[in-house]
């Protein structure tokens, strides 16, 4: 049984449609990519899924539970954990308080975070605001696993940080991959590391999922297709 | 220790240093004094909850002051006419008892809250600051048109409550009290910015659609923050009408609402002691300015201008730096 599916979704913002057709289905302990070009309806899919926008049409079921008509907040406590796009975090608040606002019971302590991220433990009373851009990206994934997520989604997770920051979050992905047995539906644009931690893909196309498999299957006709790579 | 730290101590230190000072130079009317800026002090600390904290800017606290002075003045009022307040369902009796007074103060301006939140907490910005503004004056036109508590004239009271052990009409003695909950008030806000719920009331005021992604419902937790912070200015409303032993529909005014803002302002929002300074300072400027000119607040609002263009951070944040403190 799916964890998250979502089947035929639409979406709008005020009178345009930004999602026609799009179904998904994450498995516990799944890792899947959401994949396509800038534009496509990507970061919109997971506004839905966290209930941040409604969806006018089609149906989102969370373990199982119908989640029309539940509010963010509830869909969070539910166990759908998000990491925005563009590394938000309250810039006002410190590292540590930024993790304690989010705390809900469960594995995922400050101790768990810092284990995960050694450099967040380092800066512990630093205001989330005056960290660097990887070092709120860490931040961000570590407030989310303190909601004890049974589902965390990453949203462009790696966007505009430099190479080494990034191979620290791809292995902090493969290691919740390995250890924890958390569904995972990750965002990104590199195709390489995509295939290394994902179970399945699903290719967004203006608004519509139309291509749903192993990334292993997905072939370079495809992904120039797709994806522009 | 941190810069704000210290600066907090001195400050603290100052309030109980002024009137000590007046007590050993038999000075009364500066103790009086330095009451009365404590008591704002607790008004303001309690909308700096709401407003600093928050972010919710209320034009309607005044309400909530009102009605714990006005708990405190019927309570009384019928405690020296020996008469009840009420006969059915069951009697019940006015009283002369500080501690009793606050208790009822404390749990009729935070139902109050607790309503007027419920129902401008839907809303946001000047919407919310405009609701909040026409409940305060709502209860402010009521207290008017209410005669059998003094309508427009308000209501004296002839004795001044009291507290056990205590010789409550001892200027130095009203005053120790006053501190003291400045003091007990100022350690549970310390403690509540510092808790979880704290953390998710700033992190509400700094993105609401981010708060909710991680399990927060914001509008629960500013309902919490206002009915706390309502709460606690009803309570400095039932020490400042023991302390002018009088109170009338004025304490509803939006003037009052205003003052407490300007308090918060003055000290800087947000700080943790920026209302004990606003306070402090408004006090003295309105004994010493009104004493130079009755138009003394065309002066104050030049400082307060100043303070606004030159020190956004209000005083606090002007001696120590920008940054706020949240420990």
């Amino acid at each position: 049984m799916s964890l998250l599916r979502l089947d035929h979704v639409s979406a709008f913002y005020g009178a345009s449609q930004a999602l026609f057709d799009v179904s998904l289905a994450v498995a516990p302990g799944e890792v899947v990519a959401l994949m396509g070009r800038n534009g496509m309806g990507k970061s919109t899919t997971v506004k839905v899924i966290c209930r941040l926008l409604r969806n006018r049409g089609g149906t989102v079921l969370f373990d199982g539970a119908d989640m029309a008509g539940v509010p963010a907040h509830r869909a969070a406590r539910a166990g759908i954990g998000l990491v925005p796009e563009g590394r938000r975090c309250f810039g006002n608040l410190t590292v540590r308080e930024n993790l304690i606002a989010a705390a809900r019971k469960g594995p995922w302590d400050e101790a768990a975070v810092a284990a995960l991220f050694p450099r967040l433990g380092e800066r512990w009373g630093q205001r989330a605001s005056s960290l660097s851009g990887g070092e709120q990206q860490m931040l961000a994934i570590g407030r989310a696993l303190m909601t004890n997520p049974r589902l965390l989604i990453l949203d462009e997770a790696t966007e505009g940080l430099a190479p080494v920051i990034r191979q620290e979050i791809w292995a902090a992905i493969a290691r919740l991959r390995g250890e924890t047995g958390l569904a995972i539906l990750v965002i990104d644009k590199s195709l390489a590391e995509l295939r290394r931690v994902a179970d399945r893909a699903v290719v967004l196309e203006k608004g519509r999922s139309v291509w749903t498999g192993p990334l292993d299957a997905l072939s370079p006709a495809l992904a120039e297709t797709y994806l522009g790579v | 220790m941190r810069r704000e730290h210290r600066l907090n101590a001195l400050i603290l230190g100052l309030v109980l240093a002024v009137p000590l000072w007046a007590w050993a130079t038999s000075e009364p009317f500066t103790i009086t004094l330095a009451t009365r800026a404590v008591i704002f002090a607790i008004a303001g600390v309690g909308l700096n909850l709401a407003l600093g904290t928050g972010g919710l800017v209320s034009l309607g606290h005044a309400a909530f002051f009102g009605i714990g002075g006005y708990a405190m003045g019927i309570l009384a009022s019928h405690a020296q006419t020996y008469t009840p307040l009420f006969e059915w369902p069951f009697v019940l009796e006015g009283t002369k008892s500080m501690p009793v007074i606050w208790l009822l103060a404390v749990a009729a301006s935070a139902l109050a809250a607790l309503m007027i939140g419920a129902l401008s907490l839907r809303t946001s910005g000047v919407y919310f600051i405009m609701i909040t503004l026409a409940f305060g004056q709502m209860f402010y036109y009521f207290m008017i048109s209410w005669p059998a508590y003094g309508g427009e004239d308000g209501l004296s009271i002839y004795v001044r409550n009291g507290f056990p052990g205590l010789n409550t009409l001892d200027p130095i003695q009203f005053f120790a009290l006053s501190f003291a909950i400045l003091c007990a008030v100022l350690y549970l806000v310390t403690r509540l910015r510092a808790s979880a719920f704290g953390l998710a009331l700033g992190a509400a005021r700094q993105n609401e659609a981010r708060t909710r992604a991680v399990g927060i419902d914001p509008y629960r937790v500013r309902l919490l923050a206002f009915t706390l912070s309502g709460a606690i200015t009803g309570l400095a409303g039932a020490l400042f009408a023991d302390l002018n032993r009088f109170v009338s529909p004025v304490m509803f005014s939006w003037h009052t609402s205003g003052e407490l803002i300007v308090f918060i302002i003055l000290g800087g929002v947000g700080r943790l002691m920026g209302p004990v300074l606003g306070a402090a300072l408004y006090v003295a400027l309105e004994h010493h300015l009104g004493g130079l000119s009755d138009y003394w607040q065309i002066y104050f609002g030049a400082i307060l201008l100043g303070v606004v263009l030159f020190a956004r951070g209000g005083l606090i944040g002007l001696i120590v730096g920008r940054e706020t403190a949240h420990d």
